[in-house]
């Protein structure tokens, strides 16, 4: 058994290092020295990775190597805008090799052990994430792209940081007014008419076909007629999403509530229960996770909802207004400030069904161990 | 099949509730009208009878709550009366974004096959990518459509391609999500045949696994199809309504003209409708032709 063992990423990566030291220093403000130095580091990764070691402490040596040279690279861009050479980004695809390599290493041969599955699940998506910004960070520094098309995250960042008041007011219109409103009253209107309808077949039966129909229809075109009726206030925004959010819950609800198999109906019967001790006790809990899944389906419908339908007319406060606005007058910075607002508020409340789904529904197999 | 049962569970349940539908929706366009017809008739000086006075609430030029068959006779008008190509046409309008949601969900579709593929075969992909893909619906993608619009357009990409990549971020994750869970869903047993006659994985794939998904993928492309069009309309909106569903509802909005926009809804409501009709329909064919078992 020799001692190395190749794999491609690592190879790679010592290629592309080797290649990034035809054009050195990598950009104006880095000295030729320090840009060696980010050489040397990724070869040692690199090559220490092609050696067998035990997986720990290659995910060790790769995590000092990527992520060491990543952020040399990114002080090295300091006051050098756009002035990168070919051997910067050679050397930024070497360190995103290795990250790759990383990630691989910790993600395995696929099989899931108990012991470090938590920690994994975790740190792989992470680790994702964090490239995803380094690479977007130094591309679009480093080759200079115009601040008006893509602000570097750095840029973002600080922004969102000098901005927290605009950005909680317009949380505090946008979300915890229109969205938040009109996402329980939609959900609670799906969910009652749907208990309402399955206590008569007829009305289920006429209900189903139309509500699949209607949940398919571009129903975000509602919100310029809402915005006439209702005026410019949160109210136009909460209707339209009264209206996007009824018909999955009352899909989702009717349809979770035939989940039931006969047998188990007629073990209710044998028991003498009464029509809504049935519903109650057996129907109910078979809906739930049909009925989680179309409030994870209306989390994202309403922020949707709320923030196109300030694009037809609002109060000038809002996430939808500033966004509309910002592109106007460029500062695409604050644009991407109010995106990451959007996507941190949709993806904890998209978290938090998650969690409260898991505790309701522990008994559904998608959940055994 | 096609026998008294249909007629008695479907179509009779669908149409009653149909009909409810309208007669709430003659009702509320009374009582939404109402209040400004008897400002109006107050300032005229007008007295009608009660029947006179429904009349009037039901024919407003800018009627708050258009009735059923204004909006019906602006479709007519704008549908079969005038040309097809003409600007004024619905048919042309949905012909617009029509086309730009079908490009997106092309596009969209192959993404998600390709990224499903990946998925599937690469642990790295499927521990680290997996998330970021659940968490990029959670960006609402929709509400910075007119953002990613005027970018494309600043670096010259504008036309149809700006829209359609809207389509494509809506449509390629429910297909991504859904064929991840078809190219999986072969059961192990099958698998392991597929070991014993020493197939390789691309053999695997295109005879067994690809085969095994066809349900799924039908079944998300009918959400993702849905998804496209939605992308489509909104990516209209910042065009400066020059073309397209989403810019009949702008402008619609733009001069209060509630007759158009309802008109434009209907007419892209008619194109979802037949869009997830189509896909439907070739599900079916599909399957019935695999051996496909017929509930």
């Amino acid at each position: 058994m020799s001692a190395i063992r190749i794999n491609w990423q690592a190879l790679l990566a010592l290629i592309a290092t080797l290649a990034s030291l035809t054009a050195l220093p990598y950009t104006a403000s880095m000295s030729a020295g320090f840009s060696l130095a980010v050489a040397a580091l990724l070869l040692a990764g690199a090559v220490l990775s092609m050696l067998r070691l035990a997986s720990a402490l290659e995910a060790l040596v790769l995590l000092i190597a990527s992520f060491g040279a990543a952020g040399m690279l990114i002080t090295g861009l300091e006051s050098a805008t756009g002035t990168a050479t070919a051997g910067y980004f050679a050397s930024l695809a070497a360190a995103w090799l290795l990250g790759w390599r990383l990630v691989t290493v910790m993600s395995g041969d696929g099989s899931r052990s108990d012991r470090t599955a938590g920690i994994v699940a975790i740190t792989v998506p992470a680790l994702f994430g964090i490239w995803v910004l380094i690479l977007w960070e130094c591309i679009v520094r480093g080759a200079g792209v115009p601040f008006v098309l893509l602000p570097p995250p750095s840029a973002i960042g600080i922004r969102i940081s000098e901005s927290l008041p605009i950005l909680a007011a317009d949380f505090r219109q946008t979300v915890l007014k229109a969205v938040l409103f009109g996402y329980v009253v939609g959900c609670l209107a799906g969910f009652l008419v749907a208990i309402l309808a399955d206590r008569f077949r007829f009305f289920a039966n006429g209900l189903l076909p139309v509500g699949n129909m209607v949940s398919a229809l571009p129903m975000i075109g509602i919100a310029p007629v809402m915005v006439i009726w209702f005026g410019f206030d949160w109210q136009s925004k909460a209707a339209v999403v009264i209206v996007m959010t009824f018909f999955p819950m009352l899909v989702n609800t009717l349809a979770g509530l035939a989940a039931t198999s006969e047998m188990e109906r007629d073990l209710m019967r044998t028991y003498g229960a009464t029509h809504w001790q049935v519903l109650l006790k057996l129907r109910m809990q078979a809906a739930m996770p049909f009925i989680f899944n179309a409030l994870k389906i209306n989390s994202t419908l309403a922020l949707i909802g709320a923030i196109v339908a300030e694009f037809f007319g609002t109060p000038i406060v809002g996430m939808g207004f500033r966004i509309s606005t910002e592109v106007g007058r460029m500062n695409l910075d604050m644009v991407w400030a109010e995106i990451a607002l959007a996507a941190i508020v949709g993806s904890l409340f998209y978290g938090a069904l998650a969690l409260l789904e898991r505790t309701v529904t522990f008994w559904h197999p998608s959940y055994r161990r | 099949m096609m026998g008294a049962s249909f007629v008695k569970d479907r179509l009779f349940p669908v149409m009653t509730i149909l009909l409810a539908i309208l007669a709430i929706w003659y009702v509320a366009a009374y009582s939404m009208n109402a209040p400004f017809q008897r400002d109006f008739d107050r300032r005229a000086g007008e007295t009608r009878t009660g029947t006179e006075f429904f009349m009037a609430t039901m024919s407003q030029p800018k009627p708050t709550m258009p009735a059923p068959h204004q909006v019906a006779e602006n479709l007519w008008k704008n549908t079969l009366t005038v040309k097809p190509w003409s600007k004024r046409s619905l048919v042309y309008h949905s012909w617009v974004t029509l086309s730009a949601t079908l490009l997106g969900f092309a596009m969209g579709t192959a993404l998600g096959v390709v990224i499903a593929i990946g998925i599937v075969h690469v642990p790295a992909l499927d521990r680290s990518f997996l998330p970021w893909i659940i968490a990029s619906q959670t960006i609402p993608i929709l509400a910075v459509a007119p953002m990613i619009i005027v970018l494309l357009s600043a670096i010259g990409v504008t036309g149809l391609l700006p829209k359609a990549l809207i389509s494509t971020y809506l449509s390629f994750f429910p297909v991504a999500v859904g064929m991840v869970k078809g190219l999986r869903s072969p059961d192990v047993l099958h698998l392991d045949l597929m070991r014993t006659y020493s197939a390789s994985r691309a053999q695997t794939l295109w005879k067994l696994r690809l085969p095994a998904s066809m349900p799924f993928f039908f079944a998300s492309m009918k959400v993702a199809i849905a998804a496209s069009l939605i992308g489509a309309i909104v990516g209209e909106l910042p065009t400066g309504a020059v073309a397209g569903i989403g810019s009949k509802l702008l402008a619609g909005s733009y001069y209060s003209q509630t007759v158009d926009i309802f008109a434009a809804l209907i007419a892209g409501s008619i194109v979802a409708i037949l869009l997830v009709s189509l896909v439907d329909l070739v599900g079916r064919l599909v399957n019935a032709r695999m051996g496909a078992k017929t509930p």
